[in-house]
């Protein structure tokens, strides 16, 4: 069949069908790594250029944001009056190219609703988001992985059918209700863990007085020394964390056990198997780590999706990061905020997508095309 | 399982006028893959499709099912009363809001079914023309959408339905506003899903004989695009629809956390639901976030219940075999397997020989298959398996 090269080039030919993990370029001539690293690295500023226009001139179709924050509350000519202030009567074209030139330069704009730099909130409430992800990211690595092994070896048999639906229940609860049920049960119900927040009202204060501060709470923590307030820090992060990181640990129980399946199948696991290699040694040994290969191009994914998941985790659990500010600049209709957040967060992805794609490439030769 | 896949069958074997038309109604989508399924596979698929049934029956006689209105607040009896708990006037207790939980989670699966339908129609129809002309005309136009449509697929989906719906919506929603908002919302993110999909199917579609033949007939760019491109690639649709179903619902409830729900009392939302319930959930009172997220999950877990059986049955490497009279593999059986793995490494997969190898299972006897299976089921299912499942064992 002479489809399977025009194939792999035209779409990532992905074993468990999910929608293609990474987005991959089509090939640019046929260098070897440099070239492809080259391409590839070039290839963000237009996905970045395209996602900051298409925000821009969304958030731009209905009106200007401060019509929008204030419309209703102020008399017209007040309202002219702010709006010629903040120069958003000039063209769209012309304002337009004047964000680009201060994005550039590093400038999103001053929210509306308290007069910040919309860099500052994103510096701030950016470390909180990322310590989230990262704990998500553990969870869903921990429970992932080993269960879709266990999948996979009992594959079709009793233990398979409980993890795959376990699997499919992970990622078809809403993180959102996830986060509402663990705090029924083990916060308001048992009482065993916090309600909401990052760490106690005392703990903050705490973490304050430091003398550099990451923001990073468990790191922050730790640079206290302090035992009682490293175990406060991570009784907050708890719930969080497994609301967000079982999302993502359906996903990767479901890939390691598909691609386990897969590579038991192949003539080298085969071949261990004919000289008598153990069953549970060719799983651990020789069909593990192949398998965990396509789980490094889907984390690129992942991503997006753990960012938005850390959107409703956060107003879920009142975890001041960037998805809970956002939440807020939502509702107090601060679109500048809104946009400057969307952007960030958007721009994380591309560049994470291009570093995961630079990992897979390093990993596996044949990705490079 | 595009209609011009059924002729090479029928070329093979042609069989009497009415066993072919019970045959033609076997090879229906769903029924097709309910057939050819077994064991847990089969229990997966019957189970999603049944909660996609129950879904849609809800959906459908909300009005007759749910006990009182999405927006009521009060009966003859005077007002319903906050946060009530569960009890005989209410099953399931009432809202922060005063509202009945059982009739909001019951009149949210209106909402559900109508956001679902407007979003897929619409990004079906968008994604499924572009990614046709796309790729069958390819140059410029084509390198551009592409790049577009990566940039938009590797944007957060919940991030761009919040955009599009603050421009829709501006924030506050009627009804129709809000579904619209929310399917238009979906819609963006998902028509680069359809477009990547039928684009790459465009592609390949396009080197093949019978597209050459057409065109040596003369036939019109058009025809050749709508008559021989577009059925052969929409093959993979009905797995990707039923996760974008789910996904779509998803968002749905997303934006309603969020608070772009569509008011009370414009109509029910489950996530605008679960969002009133944030407060609730602090001082123990369970029910009124407990129903709603039930739903949304039972709804999600049913249509990916459904996709994913699909998806598997679609792949030759996961789709489980029948074997003979249901035996275990035995343990001797592992050194016969080796002709039966060697198959599926090949360039088509299994899928090129039909279902009725046992391919890819290491345990079981390479004839046990061949025996055991419908002989005419495994040639009617040998062609809806690709040549892009088989590349992907390789690759």
């Amino acid at each position: 069949m002479t489809t399977t090269t025009t194939e792999r080039t035209g779409s990532t030919a992905d074993p468990a069908g999910d929608p293609d993990p990474a987005p991959r370029r089509r090939r640019k001539g046929s260098g070897g790594l440099g070239s492809y690293l080259l391409v590839r690295f070039l290839l963000i500023f237009p996905t970045i250029f395209i996602l900051v226009t298409t925000v821009f001139f969304l958030m731009r179709a209905t009106g200007d944001p401060i019509t929008a924050a204030l419309g209703g509350r102020l008399p017209a000519d007040q309202l002219a009056e702010r709006v010629r202030e903040a120069g958003y009567d000039r063209p769209l074209m012309t304002q337009y190219l004047e964000y680009l030139g201060n994005l550039v330069q590093g400038d999103f704009g001053t929210t509306l609703s308290d007069r910040r730099p919309v860099l500052e909130v994103l510096t701030t409430f950016g470390i909180a988001t990322l310590e989230l992800t990262v704990y998500a990211l553990i969870v869903a690595f921990i429970v992932g992985i080993p269960l879709g092994m266990v999948a996979a070896y009992f594959r079709d048999r009793f233990p398979d059918a409980v993890l795959r639906v376990f699997a499919i229940l992970c990622y078809a609860t809403p993180v959102f209700f996830a986060g509402l049920l663990l705090k029924l049960v083990f916060a308001s119900g048992l009482g065993w863990l916090p309600v909401a927040g990052r760490a106690s009202t005392g703990t903050e204060i705490e973490l304050q007085f430091l003398d550099n501060p990451t923001g990073f709470y468990l790191i922050d923590a730790i640079q206290t020394g302090d035992w009682e307030i490293i175990s406060d820090v991570l009784a907050h992060a708890v719930l969080p964390a497994i609301a967000l990181g079982l999302l993502t640990a359906g996903i990767f129980l479901r890939l390691v056990r598909t691609n386990v399946i897969g590579t038991l199948g192949t003539g080298y696991v085969e071949a261990a198997r004919s000289r008598g290699v153990a069953e549970s040694r060719l799983l651990r040994k020789h069909a593990y780590r192949p398998a965990l290969i396509p789980i490094i191009t889907v984390i690129g994914l992942q991503i997006a999706i753990l960012l938005v998941g850390a959107v409703l985790t956060e107003t879920t659990f009142e975890w001041k990061g960037l998805g809970f500010q956002l939440a807020e600049y939502l509702q107090a209709r601060d679109f500048v905020a809104v946009q400057g957040i969307v952007v960030l967060l958007a721009v994380i992805v591309a560049v994470t997508n291009f570093l995961v794609d630079i990992i897979a490439a390093l990993i596996d030769p044949r990705v490079r095309y | 399982m595009a209609t011009a896949t059924s002729v090479p069958t029928a070329a093979v074997e042609p069989g009497t006028a009415p066993a072919r038309r019970r045959r033609s109604w076997r090879r229906l989508p769903i029924v097709h893959q309910l057939r050819q399924s077994v064991g847990l596979q089969r229990g997966m698929l019957v189970a999603g499709l049944v909660l996609m049934g129950v879904f849609l029956l809800t959906a459908l006689f909300a009005p007759l099912l749910a006990p009182y209105e999405y927006g009521q607040l009060r009966d003859a009896d005077g007002l319903f009363g906050a946060q009530q708990p569960p009890s005989g006037d209410h099953l399931l207790g009432t809202t922060v809001g005063g509202y009945d939980v059982l009739s909001r989670v019951i009149w949210g699966s209106r909402t559900a079914l109508y956001v679902i339908v407007v979003a897929l129609l619409l990004s079906i129809v968008a994604g499924v023309l572009l990614g046709l002309v796309s790729g069958y005309f390819g140059g410029w136009l084509d390198r551009v959408l592409v790049v577009i449509a990566d940039a938009i697929y590797a944007f957060p989906a919940l991030l761009l339905a919040i955009i599009v719906a603050i421009v829709i919506s501006g924030g506050q929603s009627s009804l129709w506003g809000g579904i619209l908002a929310a399917a238009i919302s979906i819609v963006v993110v998902f028509i680069p899903q359809y477009f990547r999909v039928v684009r790459a199917e465009t592609v390949r579609i396009k080197a093949e004989a019978f597209v050459e033949s057409a065109r040596v007939i003369g036939a019109s760019n058009r025809r050749i695009m709508l008559r021989h491109v577009l059925r052969n690639a929409t093959r993979t649709l009905p797995l990707i629809l039923t996760l974008n179903a789910s996904e779509a619902i998803l968002t749905l409830a997303g934006l309603g956390f969020l608070g772009f729900g569509i008011e009370a009392t414009e109509a029910a939302e489950w996530g605008y639901d679960l969002q009133q319930s944030l407060s609730d959930v602090t001082s123990g009172i369970w029910w009124t976030s407990l129903f709603p997220g039930l739903a949304i999950v039972l709804v999600v877990l049913g249509l990916t219940l459904v996709g994913e059986s699909l998806n598997d049955l679609a792949d030759p490497r996961l789709r489980t075999r029948r074997r003979v009279a249901d035996q275990e593999p035995a343990e001797e059986g592992e050194v016969a397997a080796v002709p039966g793995g060697a198959l599926t490494r090949g360039p088509a997969g299994v899928g090129g020989l039909g279902v009725t190898v046992a391919g890819e299972r290491p345990g079981t006897p390479a004839s046990a298959g061949a025996t055991g299976a419908e002989p005419a089921e495994g040639q009617g299912a040998g062609p809806d398996v690709t040549g892009r499942d088989g590349g992907g064992t390789s690759s």
